[in-house]
């Protein structure tokens, strides 16, 4: 990495000009840093989180493809991030519940959501947002920072009713901080003391506005002590540590000694190597040299290099669990690209009865289409 | 310059989108008035989502065409301000299906300075937003929810559904005194072009514009739903000797029950094409204004055709939800049949 490189990173993240560094564990090129003890995880935990991370790329990549083909509409890609979403839902009990974004697809995956039914929402269908009835995981949220309130909520809740092994993770981007649902969610959770853990993932964009267009603070976990919430910074490449990271706000937000409170705000630093979406175009608005210098710190690259440097991770374990996570993918795609729906799905779960204006409505709708077939609707503009 | 030369830039014209006339609006309001200004998320150095604003922090600066931090309240509340300390902010929302947060700034605030000052501070704002289905985008990105803002005195919203009308209505919108909702048909942002004059002009807010003559049944419609009212009227006239007024209605608020109810006069039967949820929507407004000012007039009952009183699906089933010309064909025969 150029010195120049450097001081983009520092940029970016603010690490420079605010002395507060992000908490580390994997130097950039994957080596234990000396100063940093590893989080205490099985091989085949490690193994685990190696392979999830691996399989989110695959998935990127695919979709993103997909996407191009014109098979699924508008996609937000991941690739970068997935480090630290696939840690952050290591870090959950099967019990906490998960507030995701549009663009958590692996930390989703990780706790519990059906890989096929991602695909089907992207694919258009809406039942591909519902979820397996034992996991905790709310559909994605599209609207910037309105989950935030409603998982200090869940949270709320959840002490209320003395559920004390029950915490709530919750995901947003830095855009989110700018929101006044952050503001308000933020102080509640505060006030309140709820067992909530919010993650920023600040991957330094929001769209075409650079994270310090966002916010003249100098990092986003600063903003925590405001609200009376403890704020940490991580690398958000090196997914050991935001294992570490995210584990400890887990469990204190469970179990708080006296002095600490249960909320957490975890600014997980780092990059969206892509554009914000499949319609946008990052040429626009940002130096390619940034992004470029982001991979250096590839949250895949440096867990495998440390996996392989501790002996966890050999090439045959590579090779198998790639073959693994393609084939499971592509297992995915097949299953989301032979699902149907039918115009019966719109008025479906819109209220648990449906009122008989609305039934007539697709009454008449289905008339049509009998007179006229299906064709007849293909295009709104004819 | 010569008096020939004037004549011939005094009438010049460009092929545009509808997307290209927003921009035009905007380009030529801003050379007009150096107190316009344009703020919202990614309007600057992107051009906006939907490229409305591109070229214009190039040429007007960063003062002028500001990128925000991403907060509805606040774009639409500082946009307030702004128009308080005299200046003439357009705002964007990037789609009306996030402008839920800067409700509470709208229409606590925007539509009702002046009434709660008794006129002594106005509110001269206008704040743009995409709108609508038909663009397989993702959820909460199609909603149609004009009603919400035409329920609102103080507010007034316009609609365009050609290119020359966004530009004219836009120049309008940022002239006028009071506060507008200004909502773009994403789905025709680009669906085609039409001869857009290049000088700086206005189409009045407040008037309806009659797309086609006719006296079997009046229909009215805005937006996107402009387009397959048209060609619904065209399948009429050609297979059932069915001769429809289209009205496009332009501006929701204030609405020109004039024309509305001129043109119910004259034919006597009317219908209503929008693409938002039935129940409460702009329809059951004209419905009810030709009832109270034409019933006399009035040989069958007014149809409303129009999306489902369901949240906008996903795409997959979007065309199923939106009026289709055959729905629109459908609704008009049943009325003029009746």
């Amino acid at each position: 990495m150029s010195a120049q490189d450097d001081a983009d990173y520092q940029h970016s993240t603010g690490a420079a000009q605010s002395g507060d560094e992000p908490i580390r564990v994997l130097d950039d090129d994957g080596t234990l840093l000396s100063s940093a003890e590893p989080p205490a995880l099985s091989e085949a935990e490690l193994l685990g989180m190696y392979a999830d991370i691996k399989l989110a790329r695959h998935f990127d990549q695919r979709t993103i493809s997909l996407q191009r083909q014109g098979r699924i509409a508008t996609y937000a890609p991941m690739t970068g991030q997935e480090g630290s979403q696939v840690a952050t839902s290591h870090a959950l009990d099967d019990e906490d519940w998960l507030f995701p974004t549009y663009r958590d697809h692996a930390a989703k995956y990780v706790h519990g959501a059906d890989l096929a039914a991602l695909l089907k929402t992207l694919r258009g269908y809406r039942e591909g947002y519902s979820v397996p009835a034992d996991v905790n995981l709310m559909p994605e949220y599209i609207p910037i920072a309105t989950q935030v309130p409603q998982a200090m909520g869940m949270a709320w809740g959840q002490m209320l009713q003395g559920n004390d092994d029950t915490a709530v993770l919750c995901h947003l981007g830095d855009g989110a901080t700018s929101e006044g649902d952050f503001h308000e969610g933020l102080n509640f959770a505060g006030v309140f003391d709820v067992p909530a853990v919010f993650v920023c993932n600040n991957n330094q964009w929001a769209i075409s506005v650079p994270r310090e267009r966002q916010t003249a603070s100098e990092t986003i976990a600063e903003k925590a002590h405001a609200y009376g919430v403890e704020g940490v910074r991580v690398d958000g490449m090196d997914p050991l540590a935001v294992y570490a990271v995210t584990r400890a706000a887990i469990k204190k937000a469970k179990a708080p000694t006296d002095d600490e409170r249960r909320p957490t705000l975890i600014e997980s630093v780092q990059y969206r190597y892509g554009a914000h979406t499949t319609s946008d175009d990052p040429s626009v608005y940002r130096d390619e040299a940034e992004s470029e210098a982001w991979r250096d710190r590839d949250p895949l690259d440096r867990l495998e290099t440390y996996l392989y440097q501790t002996d966890v991770l050999d090439a045959e374990r590579e090779a198998e669990i790639e073959t693994r996570v393609e084939a499971e993918v592509a297992a995915a795609i097949e299953t989301a690209e032979t699902a149907e729906t039918a115009p019966e799905r719109m008025i479906e779960h819109v209220y648990e009865e449906t009122p008989d204006r609305l039934q007539e409505q697709l009454d008449e709708l289905n008339a049509l289409r009998e007179k006229y077939g299906d064709d007849a609707f293909a295009e709104v503009l004819g | 310059m010569s008096s020939a030369a004037a004549m011939e830039a005094e009438s010049a014209t460009e092929r545009l989108t509808l997307v290209e006339g927003v921009r035009e609006g905007l380009h030529t309001e801003m050379e007009c008035d150096d107190r316009v200004m344009v703020l919202g998320e990614d309007v600057g150095k992107n051009g906006g989502v939907f490229r409305a604003t591109e070229g214009l922090i190039e040429e007007f600066g960063e003062e002028r065409v500001v990128d925000t931090p991403l907060a509805e309240s606040g774009i639409v509340g500082s946009a307030i301000g702004l128009a308080l300390s005299g200046l003439r902010p357009v705002a964007e929302m990037q789609f009306m299906g996030f402008m839920y947060p800067a409700f509470d700034q709208l229409v606590s605030h925007a539509a009702r300075l002046r009434s709660r000052s008794h006129g002594q501070y106005t509110c001269p704002m206008v704040v743009r937003a995409p709108y609508g289905g038909g663009i397989r985008a993702p959820e909460h990105h199609s909603e149609s929810k004009e009603a919400f803002f035409v329920h609102e005195p103080g507010l007034k919203v316009v609609v365009p559904s050609t290119p020359a009308d966004a530009k004219g209505l836009l120049t309008a919108a940022i002239r006028d005194p009071d506060p507008v909702v200004f909502l773009e048909p994403k789905l025709i942002y680009r669906a085609f072009r039409e001869e857009v004059p290049q000088k700086s002009y206005e189409v009045s807010l407040g008037e309806a514009a009659v797309r086609r003559e006719g006296s079997d049944i009046s229909v009215f419609t805005w937006g996107a739903m402009t387009r397959p009212t048209l060609i619904a009227a065209d399948n009429l006239a050609d297979e059932h000797g069915v001769d429809c007024e289209v009205v496009d209605l332009r501006t929701l608020s204030p609405l020109d029950a004039g024309t509305v109810v001129a043109s119910f006069e004259k034919t006597g039967r009317a219908a209503v094409v929008h693409e938002a949820p039935k129940t409460a929507g702009v329809g059951a407004e004209i419905a009810t204004t030709i009832q109270e000012e034409a019933l006399c007039y009035q040989e069958a009952p007014i149809k409303r055709i129009a999306g489902f009183d369901a949240p906008m699906p996903l795409h997959a089933l979007e065309d199923y939800y939106l009026p289709q010309a055959v729905r629109i064909q459908d609704g008009i025969l049943e009325t003029v049949e009746f």
